[in-house]
């Protein structure tokens, strides 16, 4: 076994509505700054190839996402690998200014909600509109499933991926798995 | 006789006989029924007794308005007191009991209070039991709890689960009778998004039972199709079963879905509590008929007039044989119509009305060889447990007999009321309408939203419009405005044709007969559910409760499950005529959702079991659970409070753990203290001013010790601070202070201190922390290999980066213990490895996990506060000797000008001290030190208090520190503390600091 491992190592659950997975190890980088300064816009695209999203969105391209965090925060996913790289790369390119990147890649635990009934699932726990009308590929939304902090988007069509506290992945995992419960569906997504 | 009858039955199944039971009597109903229409079926008309008389009652209603047939239904996990069998749907095997009687429905000792009614009035129970004051609570409440109450409480663990949704909608329709479906129709067309949500399992509401035509029509069929369109528009969804239970600001609505109560075999949650934002709301929620009060109203068999119709017409059942109609309006002549056309008798019809021209519906009642007695009623009702029949007399009159009439059911309307509920409920205003004699919904005064316009409309019979044209007239315009108001441009059509009899004008008829005496009056029930008469709330008003709301209260008018659907019309009629005012005067009790009782496991929703709380888990809190942990909740933490070996009490495992940590080695996981990054040219001044002491003189590579005040002065945190570099601060904050404590820096960042260059990351959980603990910690961490954690490369009160066993670390030589202490940071997701790798090569050095007590003990020994322990939000810092840690060179931080308040710099302030039993017992926790002489309220006077007290193993005898008045000054003076076990330990004073006072053993 691996020394490095997920909160839950990969748990799933297939039995209900739609499908709940954990993800695996994910790179996440909190950057902090003016989002509109030209050598951060600039930092950022250099290491993703992602322009910096507008307030509610994230921006993705195959190995990176870029999340609208707050109007002075965004988080860069990247590959686990790469996170302590691209931090060093980060803190030079923002020396002279005022910023703070910090690897948050282990205080996450991150879910995947895939299905024609994942939306279903979402609008049960978080007080989003999550219909194909409210919630769109390209948007991004902290706010709380249930009563844990969450983020999530849509990585495409019916697949959700969600961003939490590691320390609260089993029950973010649990909750999941109760709102995908057998018999559940909604029929109106 | 109640029965089933051979025609009729629109919602039933004839083919599908579903079997369940009352009372333990096996009955057979279809598939379709309600309970309370399978009960009428099996000639079940008497359900339960009423709640303070213990009088029988029967099934009066065939709706949510119900106030009699409340039933327990099912057994074990699935037991539910209080269930309206009128909207329970049958379904095979349902088990339903009657509640409130002793020993049996039929036969009930407690219906002697209805023989002793005349001596419990009105306010009976505040009249009789308020003196004296003692027996309340000891004699008479026990006593009446026995005696009172509905159903009986669930006592097994529920079975079924429960969910929320939220959702979104541009129209909201709460309704889906033809007024609600016409509604969504004219709305839906502008492209809107409509949900439109239906409390029963049928949509149509009343129109089909009552007929009419529709663009020439028959109005079922018009239903039928209006709503197979609706179901295959896009933009409409559709939902039955699902009750609109409170609107309130912001266009925010809860709907009450019961997914699986019909068929409780079935996969999948039990209720779905919707929580809806909805862009504009339309109540379309119906009418509600209500009843005449005469004498013996409550008896059973006597019902409303469109229920009795509902049972002929929708499930096929007769509620008698010979039915005697009672009204002051028009519509009971359906009834009687709907009646006669089935092949019952229908005696008379007594209409307290004298009309100068028959109306129509009069007219084909008389057509139908029926009997109509104008200006008549009833004078009293007879029979007990089931209507044998009626006195009639003159409605103008007192109540002299003029003909007995004998008859099984008496079908009563006193007109018909709005259902204003979910219009009110955020502030929509009512106004009287004289002609109907009812509160409709004011549209010129709707509850209005966020930017001052309105958001909720009524629609149909809801908005106080009786008659097919009007009700869809009034639904197609509301449906259309409702979407214009939220921005859709609706579509230019006209609203659907309908066409039914006219109907001749209501009469106000609040008592039966008008001039009835006090005998009558007395037997006139207002309330079923509560048990309130005409002549209880007549008293209130003579006793001068005039206000609606008091006099609801003094009579619980309107106060039971069913929140007074029957009874508040008739209810305040009676009181305004008490009072001789107009009824618009009186006014109405404020409506408050929701609008029937929903079940608590829908508002819990998923919140039980196993999430019932997001319990946070360290990275190696399966590790601990493995091996032994005894959990103890910090926050939403679980943290291990000691870890049990077999056979092993806790106590006795924090004695090994406390142990073992000053002669071997412990290991603790300290994964749950907060870490907080603050970056930024400002990070040092910053800080500065946020803890009590000075950190922006701290240098790299070191730790120091910090306090936090508020703005108030009290202790709020305390932790250690790394300075990771120039710019960058790593602030640790107690378990429970990581989000509290980020909150506040954030806080005065964003609101006061804006201008600074500081940024501050939780990142709490990035790390798995472990505290490496005792003599033999740097044999332990010397075996894993790596950095070098000799005293002179890394020194008390220093921290650096390295790898230990191959694991990048940043290890802190920082101590809470007293003992050569290391605590190592590790990437969360490396953790549970680490400390494998610790346990590892801890075991030739007497290794051992220890908990949270242990730790407890160990810095007590030493003399460490703990927050929240020698804290609670009063204490500051000075209080705690800790005068070293504020500093004077500082202008300013958060809590230096409270401290110079008078109270604060006062030398009678409680003091920290260590506080040591002359036997060697331990003192129990939060005791109070006693002084001579009582308080201003005769209490004994104190001194001081125990904030902390353990039993010590190392030191072997019982240790605890608490604030004492002058305590530092009276050193070895011996104090008195009363346990709550009747002992009293005597305490002395002594230093705090209990064990290695020089901190020799954390400096080696």
């Amino acid at each position: 076994m691996s020394k490095t491992v997920t909160a839950l190592n990969g748990a799933r659950f297939a039995d209900g509505i739609a499908d709940v997975a954990e993800l695996p190890m994910q790179g996440m980088i909190t950057l902090r700054g003016d989002l509109g300064m030209a050598a951060l816009k600039k930092a950022v695209k250099s290491n993703t190839s992602l322009v910096v999203p507008d307030q509610g969105q994230v921006a993705q391209n195959d190995a990176y996402t870029v999340a609208w965090m707050s109007p002075d925060e965004v988080l860069i996913l990247c590959p686990y690998a790469e996170v302590q790289a691209i931090i060093a790369k980060l803190d030079k390119a923002l020396i002279r200014a005022h910023a703070l990147a910090v690897d948050v890649s282990d205080a996450r635990a991150m879910f995947q909600v895939a299905g024609v009934h994942a939306r279903a699932v979402m609008a049960k726990l978080a007080p989003v509109d999550v219909s194909e009308r409210g919630f769109q590929p390209g948007m991004f939304r902290r706010t709380r499933l249930a009563q844990a902090a969450a983020a999530f988007w849509v990585a495409d069509a019916d697949t959700f991926h969600i961003i939490c506290f590691r320390s609260q992945g089993q029950y973010m995992f649990d909750l999941l798995c109760v709102a995908a419960q057998k018999g559940s569906e909604v029929g109106r997504f | 006789m109640s029965t089933r009858l051979a025609t009729q039955g629109r919602l039933v199944n004839r083919d599908k006989a579903v079997r369940f039971s009352f009372n333990s009597a096996p009955m057979t109903g279809f598939e379709g029924d309600t309970l309370a229409s399978a009960l009428l079926a099996n000639d079940q008309m008497l359900v339960g007794r009423s709640f303070k008389y213990h009088r029988p009652r029967g099934i009066v209603a065939a709706g949510p308005e119900e106030p009699n047939a409340l039933v327990n239904l099912g057994v074990e996990g699935k037991f539910e007191p209080n269930q309206r069998a009128t909207t329970t749907e049958l379904f095979e095997g349902l088990l339903a009991t009657s509640q409130n009687h002793w020993p049996s429905l039929e036969f009930d000792v407690g219906a002697i209070n209805a023989k002793l009614a005349r001596f419990m009035p009105a306010g009976f129970y505040y009249k009789m039991f308020i003196h004296p004051r003692p027996l309340w609570k000891h004699v008479y409440e026990p006593f009446i709890r026995q005696a009172a109450g509905l159903g009986q409480a669930p006592k097994g663990r529920d079975w079924d689960t429960y969910e929320h949704l939220y959702a979104f909608c541009d129209v909201l329709v709460v309704g889906g009778g033809i007024a609600g479906l016409q509604a969504a129709k004219s709305a839906a067309q502008s492209g809107a998004q409509v949900l439109v949500l239906e409390q029963t399992a049928h949509w149509g509401g009343r129109a089909p039972v009552d007929g009419g035509t529709v663009d020439g029509k028959p109005v079922d069929k018009f239903v039928e199709e209006l709503v197979s369109e609706l179901s295959d528009t896009p933009n409409v969804t559709l939902r039955p079963r699902t009750m609109g239970a409170g609107v309130y600001d912001h266009g925010y609505v809860l709907g009450y879905e019961r997914l699986t109560d019909h068929a409780p075999g079935m996969d999948g949650p039990r209720h779905r509590l919707w929580r809806i934002r909805a862009g504009h709301i339309i109540t379309a929620t119906g009418a509600i008929e209500r009843p005449l009060s005469f004498a013996g109203n409550d008896i059973p068999g006597v019902m409303l007039a469109a229920s009795v119709r509902d049972y002929a017409i929708n499930y096929g059942v007769s509620a008698g044989d010979r039915t005697i109609v009672v009204t002051n309006n028009d519509d009971a002549y359906r009834t009687a119509l709907a009646l006669k056309n089935v092949g019952l008798e229908v005696p008379a019809i007594l209409d307290a009305r004298v009309l100068p021209v028959d109306s129509p519906l009069m007219a084909d009642a008389k057509a139908a060889g029926i009997r109509v007695m104008m200006g008549h009623g009833i004078a009293k009702v007879q029979g007990s447990k089931r209507v044998t029949g009626v006195a009639v007399c003159s409605q103008a009159g007192e109540g002299a007999t003029v003909e007995e009439i004998a008859c099984d059911v008496v079908a009563m309307s006193g007109g018909w009321s709005p259902v204003v509920h979910l219009w009110s409920h955020c502030g929509g205003k009512l106004l009287w309408d004289t002609d109907w004699a009812m509160f409709r919904p004011d549209v010129d005064k709707a509850p209005l939203g966020a930017d001052g316009s309105p958001f909720v409309s009524p629609a149909g019979s809801a908005n106080g419009h009786f008659g097919l044209t009007e009700i869809l007239g009034d639904a197609h315009a509301m449906g259309r405005a409702a979407a214009r108001a939220i921005g859709f441009t609706p579509k230019k059509t006209n609203a659907p044709d309908g066409s039914c009899l006219d109907e001749a004008p209501m009469a106000p008829v609040w008592l039966m007969p008008q001039g009835a005496g006090r005998d009558l009056r007395g037997k006139a029930w207002l309330d079923y559910q509560n048990d309130v008469k005409v002549s209880d709330v007549q008293l209130a008003a003579q006793e001068g409760f005039e206000s609606v709301e008091h006099a609801k209260r003094y009579t619980t008018l309107g106060m039971a499950t069913d929140q007074g659907k029957l009874s508040n019309i008739n209810g305040l009629a009676i009181l305004s005529d008490a009072l001789n005012q107009p009824i618009p005067q009186t006014g109405t009790t404020t409506f408050r959702p929701p609008y029937t009782p929903i079940s608590m496991g829908a508002i819990g929703g998923e919140a039980r079991g196993e999430v019932f709380q997001p319990i946070r888990r360290t990275p190696m809190h399966d590790w601990h659970d493995a091996n032994g942990a005894d959990w103890e909740p910090v926050g939403h933490w679980r943290r291990p409070y000691a870890y049990l070996r077999d056979g092993e009490s806790v106590h006795d495992a924090v004695m090994r753990e406390t142990k073992n940590v000053r002669e071997n080695l412990g290991l603790l996981d300290a994964s749950t203290l907060g870490k907080l990054i603050v970056k930024g040219p400002d990070a040092g001044r910053f800080l500065d001013m946020l803890y009590t002491n000075m950190m922006s003189t701290l240098k790299p590579g070191k730790c120091r010790y910090g306090l936090m005040c508020g703005e108030n002065g009290f202790l709020i945190d305390d932790g250690v601070v790394a300075r990771i570099d120039d710019n960058t601060f790593l602030c640790h904050t107690t378990t429970g202070g990581a989000e509290r404590i980020h909150a506040h820096m954030e806080e005065w960042l964003q609101t006061e201190w804006w201008d600074w260059q500081v940024y501050v990351a939780n990142v709490t959980e990035q790390y798995a922390q472990v505290a490496v603990v005792g003599p033999k910690a740097r044999q332990a961490l010397e075996a894993l290999g790596g950095m070098d954690v000799s005293r002179d490369a890394l020194g008390f009160m220093e921290w650096a980066d390295g790898t230990l066993g191959g694991f990048d670390v940043r290890a802190y030589r920082i101590s809470f213990s007293g003992e050569l202490s290391y605590e190592i940071a590790v990437r969360a997701s490396e953790g549970q490895a680490f400390w494998d790798a610790l346990m590892k090569v801890g075991a030739d050095l007497g290794v051992m996990p220890y908990g949270t007590e242990a730790l407890h003990i160990l810095r007590a020994e030493k003399g460490f506060i703990m927050i929240g322990d020698e804290t609670d939000g009063t204490v500051i810092p000075q209080d705690l000797g800790l005068h070293w840690a504020l500093s004077k060179k500082k202008d300013d931080y958060l809590g230096k000008r409270a401290h110079l308040r008078s109270h604060m710099a006062d030398p009678a302030r409680w003091k920290l001290v260590g506080l040591e039993t002359t036997d060697g017992s331990t003192l129990p926790d939060g005791a109070y030190a006693v002084a001579e002489g009582t308080n201003a309220n005769g209490q004994r006077n104190m001194q001081g208090r125990v904030t902390s007290s353990y039993h010590s193993p190392n030191l072997n005898k019982g240790i605890a520190m608490g604030l004492v008045l002058h305590g530092p000054d009276r050193m070895g003076e011996v104090l008195e503390f009363p346990g709550t076990d009747g002992t009293t330990y005597k305490a002395r004073i002594v230093s705090p600091v209990f064990y290695d006072p020089d901190g020799e053993k954390q400096n080696v």
